[in-house]
This record gives structure tokens, sequence and C-alpha cells, in this order.
């Protein structure tokens, strides 16, 4: 084979590669979209897409238009941008980490934020956004911590893992406690928006969710070529040219915020960001587009998890619920899977 | 022989601290609470020579919670130390493994579907959780390369309980009156033990401690590897699920009547290795006496810092596990992570 030929050929593995990339996200937009549209034409009552459309852009503010305009919509939209959040965070942990089960929601890092928003909602009775600015700190505060506890080197990651469900097991502690102070009014708030759920969105969650999940994630995008490479070992991505420690910073931090912000604006959705990333690298295996096809994967489960809580069961579940009992049968098929490969998790 | 000698040294030394320890205990948790009673007065309601009926009412009431702490924390000690055994693990404890949802989600089945709330169903419906709940997570954790190491066990107890959690939401949200009784039940508490749940524990007390007593010298010849238990004569898949059972068990017992209780099991036994020895003859009567002790006085520093209510024995043990748990982690040698 001469040097052409597999210039030729390698040109033609990375066009179908990229085909196929293109194919699959174009894809996953348009299941995006038509669940968009069933999100907003569904519920107690149906409308039409035209009635929609017209309730959208009228200056009404009463019966079907304050359904669309100020109930479907920021669930349309934050919901949205939350399991995108969720997905592109929970693939970055899964990758920076090399495990595909360790993600935020199950290394203790929305538990940090949960706690802090139960502790505001129950115990210094404030709401709203102050809940949510403290629940991010409380995040970023919790996850410093387990980092620092972590210390450096070879055991990095797998103490990270270990002393992140350590912190887990604690949080879950106080919060159980802290449901079990509170009074029994506020209690069910808390407890509904410790399972992630989109039925207190509203309009003013938008602009921040948007922004921060925009640059955080824009980011993110740009670690994600030294972060393919860092798959290959820590060794191999160094004589790349990676640097290491950098891409791990910025990575972690970015993925942090996401899953903080997220959190903060519809409680932690549970089992998405641990979902979205192996779906799609299912999908798309290891291509560039996998990160962003992890995030539509997200919002894909966010906006049909909705759709069934709200019209299959006569209870109304919060989508968390949905999403969680998802998780579960994923899990034991990841596990089954690893034991047939053989492979180390 | 200078070496033995030192041992038992350090054994006798070790066990008279900790009598200490868990007889401090006793009298405190008697002592302590929103009225607190001066210690003659305890000694003379032992004796006898107490006659103010105030105090006599206020000590009996307390000697049920007391009692039923030392039992608990023994129970949670041992099970600690056979989970740990067992699967070769430092971290093993009910609270990170996820056996305690297990027991969760049967009892809120339980209060939910089956309308049960006596105690000695709710301990057959949470060892039956616990008992699978255990089985599965470890099964989950030894399939593929290396086996059960500290990481996949964790991990996997980590997202089965997270699975399950989402299973007892789906029944509890509906339903307020089973999220309120869920949720007292959800914080391990020793706050309203009675007589009657003394009762209750002690058969499964004294059945979980003389089988992990009897399996202890097997479990020393299994810290040494399959292979050299095997042809040290060990039964060893027998011995596995007896002591498997035995401090499930123990455990589910406590988990059923007074809610979960984490890292006492994770704490006691290495607090016990570090002292004297890697010796499971030793470790299972030690951790035992420590559990107790760590138990009645994690209750009654819920009381001294929760006046005037109090502070629920398992939110204490979380907030002193933390830091032990942390240093387990370091302390464990990277490889076997």
């Amino acid at each position: 084979m001469t040097c052409k030929e597999l210039e030729d050929n390698l040109r033609k593995i990375y066009k179908r590669q990229w085909i196929r990339t293109a194919a699959c996200l174009s894809l996953f937009v348009v299941i995006i979209v038509v669940l968009g549209v069933l999100m907003m034409t569904l519920g107690n009552t149906n409308y039409s897409l035209k009635e929609v459309v017209q309730y959208l852009f009228s200056d009404e503010t009463k019966g079907g238009a304050y359904t669309i305009k100020t109930l479907r919509l920021p669930k349309l939209i934050v919901g949205g941008l939350a399991g995108f959040a969720f997905g592109i965070s929970g693939y970055t942990f899964q990758s920076l980490l090399r495990n595909p089960l360790a993600s935020p929601d199950i290394i203790g890092v929305t538990a940090g934020s949960s706690a802090a928003a139960v502790f505001c909602i129950l115990i210094l009775g404030i709401s709203g956004t102050a809940a949510s600015v403290f629940a991010v700190v409380a995040g970023l505060v919790v996850t410093g911590l387990i980092l620092l506890l972590s210390g450096k080197g070879k055991s990095f990651s797998s103490r990270m893992i270990l002393i992140g469900i350590g912190f887990q097991a604690i949080l879950n502690a106080l919060i159980s406690w802290m449901l079990l102070v509170g009074s029994e009014y506020d209690v069910a708030t808390a407890l509904r928006w410790l399972r992630g759920s989109l039925n207190s969105v509203q309009m003013s969650d938008v602009p921040v969710t948007l922004v921060v999940t925009v640059i955080a994630s824009g980011l993110l995008f740009v670690c994600n070529r030294y972060l393919r490479m860092m798959q290959l070992g820590d060794e191999y991505a160094k004589a790349l040219g990676v640097p290491l420690t950098a891409t791990r910073v910025c990575c972690m931090v970015c993925a942090l915020i996401l899953s903080a912000v997220a959190t903060a604006a519809t409680g932690p959705i549970a089992s998405v960001a641990f979902l979205s990333g192996p779906i799609a690298q299912r999908v798309l295996r290891n291509s560039s587009g996998t990160m962003v096809l992890s995030g539509l994967v997200g919002t894909i489960l966010v906006y049909a998890s909705e759709l069934v809580s709200k019209n299959v069961f006569t209870t109304s579940y919060p989508v968390g619920v949905i999403t969680g009992l998802l998780g579960a049968p994923y899990l034991l098929f990841l596990l089954l899977n690893l034991n047939k490969k053989g492979e180390k998790i | 022989m200078n070496l033995e000698t030192n041992k038992k040294y350090k054994l006798i030394i070790s066990l008279i601290f900790e009598v200490i320890f868990v007889i401090a205990g006793l009298f405190l948790s008697i002592a302590y609470g929103s009225k607190s009673i001066p210690l003659s007065d305890i000694a003379g309601y032992f004796l006898g020579s107490n006659d103010d009926a105030f105090q006599i009412a206020v000590i009996s009431a307390r000697i049920p919670r007391t009692v039923f702490g030392l039992l608990a924390g023994a129970a949670l000690g041992v099970s600690g130390a056979l989970m740990q055994s067992i699967t070769r693990n430092p971290i093993a404890d009910p609270s990170i493994l996820g056996v305690n949802t297990g027991a969760s989600l049967m009892v809120v089945i339980g209060i939910a579907y089956l309308g049960i709330s006596s105690g000695i169903e709710l301990i057959g419906l949470s060892f039956v959780g616990a008992l699978l709940t255990a089985f599965f997570v470890y099964a989950i954790a030894s399939v593929g390369y290396g086996g059960a190491n500290s990481i996949k066990l964790a991990l996997a107890g980590a997202a089965v309980s997270t699975a399950l959690g989402a299973l007892v939401n789906t029944i509890m949200l509906p339903d307020s009156q089973v999220m309120k009784e869920f949720r007292f039940w959800q914080v391990g508490s020793i706050s309203g033990a009675t007589w009657e749940d003394v009762r209750l524990l002690i058969p499964f007390f004294i059945i979980g401690i003389v089988f992990a007593v009897a399996c202890s010298s097997a479990l020393n010849a299994l810290s040494l590897g399959d292979e050299m238990a095997v042809s040290l004569g060990v039964k060893v898949g027998q011995i596995r699920i007896v002591s498997a059972v035995a401090g499930v068990l123990l455990c589910a017992a406590v988990t059923a009547l007074a809610g979960p209780i984490g890292f006492v099991g994770l704490m006691m036994p290495h607090i016990v290795r570090q002292l004297i020895g890697n010796d499971m003859r030793i470790i299972v009567p030690m951790s035992a006496i420590g559990g107790a002790g760590l138990l009645t006085f994690s209750d009654v520093l819920g009381r001294v810092l929760g006046r005037p209510g109090e502070l629920e024995v398992g939110i204490i043990t979380a907030i002193v596990g933390a830091p032990v748990f942390i240093w387990i982690v370091w302390k464990t040698k990277t490889r076997s992570i």
C-alpha cells in the first residue's frame, strides 16, 4: 500500500465518521423537536400546534395563553437545558474518571447541592433564587472538598470515587434529618425538589441557566479534543502534548458548574447524567460528536420522562422518579456487559 | 514469646479501655437528657435507696433506650466486622453498600401496601430487603476483572441505592400518610426504643453473634485466600454464606427497629484492627463491645448537642464516621482500592 492509498483510506474513514456523526446529531435534534412539540401540545388540555403557535405570539395572558406561555414554555426551555447540562457533565465525569459508573449523581456532587437547597427551604425558610445560588455554591464547595481530600497522583480517581460516595452517604443522612425536623408543609416541597421536577420551573430561571450552560459547555467542547486523547491513558496523552492538569481542572470545574446549575434549576433529575454518556457512546463510539450527543440524549431523556409522567400515570410523578427508574435496568445491563468483556470497571 | 506476651498486654489494655468506655456510656446515657440526673442518684436507683418518684420515672424510661443502644451498637459492630472480612474489603458497611436502602424499600412497601406497622413483621421485611440487596450488590461488584475491589463495591452499592431510592420515592410520593410514617423511620434513632424493641432484637442478636463467633476462626483462614483456606480444611462456600447471613441479620434487625444507622460497622473493626491486629476471634467480640460503647456515646452526644430536643443518633454517627472513612480510604494501599 502506498502512502497515497493510505491517506485516501484514512480520509474515507474520517469522512464516513463525519457523516455518521452529522446524521446522528441531526436525527437526535429532530427527535428533540418532536418531543418538544408534544410537550407543548399534550397535557391536561390538548392544544393543536396551530393554537400553540398562536398563543405564543399573542399578547393574551389568560386561558390557553397562560398554560402555554407560563406553564409549558419554561418547562420546555429549562427542562431541555438542564437535561443537556446533566448529559454533558455526566459524560465529562465518566470520561475523566474512566469509569461508566462515575457520574456526578453517583459520586456525591449533586448531593451537596441538594443538601444545601433542602437546608434553605426547610431550616432557613427561603426558596427561589437565593436557594439556587446557595445550592450552586454548596455543590462547588462539597466537590472542592472531595477533590482536596482525594490528594494527588495515581490513585486520585479511585480515592475521589470512594470519598465522593462517603460524602454522599453523609449528606443523605443530613437530608433525611432535615426532612424530619422541617415542618410537614415544607417537606413535600423539599422532597419533590430533591427528586428533580420541572413543576416549579419559572420563566425567570431561563436567563441564568441558559448563559451558564452555554459558557460552560462551550468550554467543554474546546477541551473535548484533549479529553478524547486522555482516553488513551495519561502516558499517551502526555506524549501527544495534552496539558493534563489544566485539562483535568478545566473539565472538572465546567462539568461541576453545569451539574450544579442544572440541579439548582430543576433538582437532581436522577440518572440523566448517568445514562446519557453511555447511550451516546453506544451510538457514536468515541467520535468527536459524542459529547454534544450526550447532551442531546440528556434532553431527550428529560422530555420523554416528563411526557410519560404527565400523560401515562394517574399520579403525576416528578420527572426524576421516572428517570430514576430508567437507571436501574441500564445499570444491570452495564454490569452484565462488563462481565462479558471481562473489563475493569 | 516476648511478642506473644506483648500482644496479650495490648489485648488486655484495649479490653479494659473498651469496657470502661461502655460503662461510662451506660451511665452517661441514663444521666443525660433534657433532665440531667446526678450519678449518685443513679447509683441510688440501682441500690434501691432513691425515693424521688420523678427521678425513678425518668431513669426507668431511659434504661430500655440505653439497653437497646448497647445491643444495637454491638450488632452493628459485629456486622461490619463480618462484612469486611467476607468481602476482604475495608469499606464494607451497610450504609455504603446500599443495604440500608434495600431494607428501606421493603419497609416502605410494607407500610404502603401491606399495612404493616408491627416490629416483628418489619424486621422480617427489612431482613429480606437487606439480604437481597447485599447479595445483589456483591454479585454485581464481583463480576468482571479483579473481583470485588473497593471501588466496584462502592460504586455498585451507590448505583443500586440510587435505583432503589427512586423506587422508594415512587411508592412514597403519592401517599402523604406513608411519607409521614416513613420519614421518621428514615433517620436512624433509638430515642423511642422500648422494652418491646429490646425483646424483639435479642433473639436476632444472639443468633447473629453466636454464628459470628462460631465462624470467626474459619474467617481467619479465609483471609489467607480461598485456596489456602480450602487446604486448611475450611468449607469456604458454607462459611461465606453463614457469616454473610449472620452479618446481614444483625444489621437488618437493627435497621428495622431503629432505622438506618450508618458508619458504626465501618468504624469499629478498623479501630480494633489498628489496636490489636487481624485475628477475627478477637475482632468480633472487641467490635461488639466497642460498637456498643460508640452507639451509646453518640446517642448521649446527640442529646447534649441537640438540647432542648435531641439530634438523632444516625446523624451523629454519620458525622463522626466521615473523617474515619476518609482515613480508611487513605490508609488502604493504592493497589487494593
